[in-house]
């Protein structure tokens, strides 16, 4: 019986614990762990995106900087490039982002298979990492829910500089308000190492990652 | 409780399994270059990290912190996941997490579900369990898949199909997915498994994962993994169950900024996974509607329980202990009779046990200290081996030939007088065994050290003799 | 353990050519003394372990001898055991000891931090893993192309001798302080 499964395992908890002191304020003892580790980034902003770029391309994400006007017309660009036709987008994606002459679906509750068969998603994201090359959604603005950036082939992502931080706890920190929300961290597309230790790329998820980092 | 770790109980001891593995050439040259791979990858991206040192002993302090409170902390993490719109069931053992989780797919009526790779699930056994229930589980990691489709055992923590090699997968895959023709390139099986898969993800309703990491402080859960197969099985089924140690809990959300750093680069050599998940309760028009959380103990309180080798249950499943142990290099898992396998698992399977089983274990370790080396979490582990040594020597389960031989060294070594008297006797009674200056054939039990190494006899005048005259 | 406290408590010097003996001083001496709840022993352990010294420790950091004047012709590859190498940490002093000796060539091991596979009972309890071990370590040595496989430690040094002499490889092995202490002949 769980509950009674619940009481029993707390209680040899208790027990298996009885040479700690109890009685202690928990969290005191919590802040007093010390953490030497680097918490910050030293880099300057310029190589802290150079980084973040350098890190994308190891692992075969397509890098396009543009400044905030040139979104639309760039995104327009890719997409012709990848003879992309339907592109599933959020339904909060700025309009502004999208470039006239594309079918692009918002996600008014599509289905899995109508998810599936569009030729990719666009989104924006909650933040990135330089040190890891990764990319953050929160499931929050011009993100969209899970399935949208899981099932397309392809996934155009629109990241800001201000967005870039340098070190994990500092992104980690400035993801505070979103701990709750449904988190996606993306260090490069899908791999296996599973056969002879051989790395082969996209087995579920987006096999093809594109990243747009617009100065802000 | 009943706690049992897979088929352990049941397995060979580690001596007599390690013989057979020795045998087997294809394995050892699989191993070895797996290890070899990880270990190097490993070995260059905490070289590249100047603080490696700091974030290790960070990990030590919060998960020495979060054992001390486990109790606390498991509560504070049932509170918020169910206030978030999860559902918290505890289970004492292996049998009862199987029970809750066949239920929870029983109450539904579904007999299909999709698996993250968990190894919990195969400590408890949980897929012979569904089975027994006519439920039917896919393993969705490639790894696990091949191995669930060869009827097979995984042998590595993290890589568990090692010791395939792609000649061995290509067989398992054509047959089993009923394949007319199949490439012999490392992509085209992942290609063949992707769309096997697929299918699988869109369709089956139930999903089934474990735990990296339970954060106490907000009720949420982190899978960390490479292929995209978790963001599948967490992210399109309607109901998700998620089986966790009671030791994969960590405080707070802060904490992860520590193990997301340690955790790839050791398991993997990587900066980071591809892809970690982090989810809390049910998320409205998104991901599962109805959210379980099985918490397990099946055996970590008695784990918690000595204080010595409390330290066991920091482990994080990185599998970097197996890719630095030379003893493994030379064997594998499978020797270990364990899913959790190596240095590892030579603490870990006998504790969740009380010691009762796979006690030969503890000593299937040379204790060089390369796993401590690498731990990012500092587990002392050739700490806790001898301490378990000692252990299983104390509840009287050591071979009574060696309890003879001990007793006699201690005896001999107690005092100089024995000692040279003992080294005297033994001058004596070698004559027979000496063949052309050494002995190539020790009798009874240190016949072991004469399989591949000869050994020089006791000298006719020995050190101490010497120093004697010399004084 | 009291003996040994015994017979060293006054001594000035303590040292010992066996990283293992060294280790298990450091790391198990003051635990065991604990454990044993009197008060005198583990002060008496506490006031001994500063004292006590690992052979090239004693060497390089205490006398700050790099150079023994010693003469040894041969090609010299060296292995550190696993306490030397992750307990005591020697580090390069070995190394630097010998790469002084007068027409020694000395040459790296490759792999040489995998362990030669002694681990003390493990080499009879688990003596088919401890010979896979002791293959592996033989082959990298040969590798060399080394007359003589060095070590700081007696144990490591039986097993490996055992194995080449049984294989019949012409490579003898030699404790770092035989070599030290050759002379000109």
């Amino acid at each position: 019986m769980s509950s009674s499964s619940r009481a029993n395992i707390l209680s040899r908890i208790h027990a298996a614990l009885g040479d700690i002191p109890r009685n202690t304020d928990v969290d005191a003892e919590y802040q007093s762990i010390e953490r030497t580790y680097q918490s910050s980034g030293s880099l300057e902003p310029h190589d802290r995106l150079h980084l973040f770029i350098e890190r994308l391309k190891e692992y075969g994400a397509a890098v396009h900087r543009s400044a905030p006007d040139e979104i639309a017309p760039l995104i327009a660009q890719l997409l012709v490039a990848r003879e992309s036709k339907s592109i599933v987008i959020p339904k909060d994606l700025p309009g502004e982002w999208l470039p006239p002459g594309f079918e692009f679906l918002p996600d008014h509750e599509l289905t899995f298979r109508q998810l599936e068969s569009c030729d990719g998603v666009i989104t924006g994201c909650a933040v990135a990492i330089s040190d890891t090359g990764t990319i953050v959604l929160d499931a929050g603005s011009a993100q969209g829910r899970r399935a949208l950036t899981l099932l397309p082939d392809y996934h155009l992502c629109v990241v800001f500089e201000n967005q870039v931080h340098q070190t994990v706890p500092e992104a980690m920190r400035a993801l505070a308000t979103s701990i709750s929300r449904p988190l996606t961290i993306i260090s490069g597309p899908s791999a296996t190492a599973d056969i002879e230790m051989t790395r082969v790329q996209g087995v579920h998820g987006p096999r093809f990652m594109e990243v747009i980092l617009v100065q802000s | 409780m009943n706690a049992r770790v897979g088929l352990a109980a049941g397995s060979p001891d580690f001596p007599t399994a390690a013989k057979a593995a020795l045998g087997d050439a294809q394995l050892r040259r699989n191993v070895r270059l797996a290890t070899d791979v990880i270990r190097a990858r490993r070995t260059l991206l905490v070289a590249e990290k100047p603080d490696w040192q700091e974030l290790r002993t960070a990990a030590n302090r919060i998960k020495e912190h979060t054992l001390n409170h486990l109790d606390e902390y498991l509560l504070q993490f049932e509170e918020a996941c169910v206030r978030a719109g999860g559902k918290v069931h505890w289970a004492a053992d292996a049998d009862e997490a199987n029970q809750i989780i066949t239920g929870i797919i029983q109450s539904h009526g579904e007999t299909e579900v999709i698996k993250v790779k968990t190894m919990t699930s195969d400590e408890t056994q949980l897929n012979t369990a569904l089975t027994a229930a006519r439920i039917t589980p896919y393993e969705t990691d490639l790894a696990d898949l091949i191995v669930q489709l060869g009827n097979d055992h995984p042998s590595h923590i993290v890589v568990p199909a090692l010791h395939k090699n792609r000649a061995q997968i290509r067989e398992i895959f054509l047959e089993k997915m009923h394949l007319d023709g199949l490439g012999h390139e490392p992509g085209d099986l992942a290609e063949a498994a992707r769309k096997y898969l697929r299918e699988k993800f869109l369709r089956v309703s139930i999903g089934i994962s474990g735990a990296n990491f339970a954060i106490a402080e907000s009720g949420s859960v982190c899978v960390v993994e490479s292929e995209g197969n978790a963001r599948m099985c967490l992210t399109l089924p309607k109901v998700l169950i998620s089986l966790i140690g009671i030791e994969k809990v960590i405080p707070r959300f802060q904490d992860l900024e520590v193990f997301l750093q340690i955790l790839a680069r050791s398991a993997t050599g990587e900066r980071m996974s591809p892809y970690s998940s982090i989810w809390t309760g049910v998320s409205a028009d998104d991901g599962p509607q109805e959210f379980h959380v099985v918490l397990l103990d099946n055996g970590r309180t008695t784990v918690l329980a000595d204080d010595v080798a409390r330290q066991t249950l920091h482990c994080i499943r990185c599998g970097a202990c197996l890719n630095a142990c030379p003893v493994y290099r030379q064997t594998g898992g499978h020797a270990y009779g364990s899913i959790y396998s190596g240095p590892i698992g030579a603490i870990l399977t006998p504790q969740l046990q009380s010691m009762e089983h796979s006690q030969t274990l503890p000593f299937a370790s040379s204790l060089c200290g390369a796993c401590y080396e690498v731990c990012p979490v500092r587990i002392k582990i050739p700490d806790v081996l001898v301490h378990l040594r000692a252990k299983v020597v104390e509840q009287g389960d050591s071979p009574l030939t060696e309890k003879i031989a001990m007793k006699a060294a201690a005896f001999a070594l107690a005092g100089p007088a024995r000692f040279e008297a003992a080294q005297s006797v033994v001058r004596l009674v070698q004559k027979p065994f000496v063949t052309d200056a050494v002995v190539s054939n020790l009798p009874g039990m240190l016949s072991g050290w004469s399989v591949a190494r000869d050994l020089m006899p006791v000298p006719a005048q020995s050190f101490r003799e010497w120093w004697k005259e010399r004084k | 353990m009291e003996r040994f406290v015994d017979i060293f408590e006054d001594a000035e010097i303590i040292c010992s050519p066996s990283s293992s003996c060294v280790a298990m001083l450091r790391e198990h001496y003051q635990h065991l003394a604990s454990e044993s709840r009197r008060a005198a022993l583990a002060d008496k352990v506490k006031q001994l372990l500063p004292r006590v010294f690992e052979f090239t420790e004693l060497l390089v950091d205490k006398l700050g001898v790099t150079e023994t004047g010693a003469f040894y012709p041969h090609k010299v590859t060296y292995h550190p055991s696993c306490h030397s190498l992750r307990t005591l940490c020697l580090g390069d002093k070995p190394i630097r000891l010998l790469k002084n000796v007068k027409d020694l060539k000395y040459v790296e091991l490759p792999e040489a931090e995998q362990c030669c596979g002694f681990g003390g009972t493990f080499s009879i309890k688990n003596a088919d893993v401890s010979a896979a071990m002791l293959a592996d370590k033989m082959k990298t040595i040969a590798a060399t192309g080394a007359d003589v496989c060095a070590a700081c430690d007696n144990s490591c040094l039986m097993h490996i001798y055992g194995g080449l002499h049984r294989k019949k490889q012409p490579i003898r092995v030699a404790h770092l302080a035989e070599i030290l202490a050759s002379e000109h002949s």
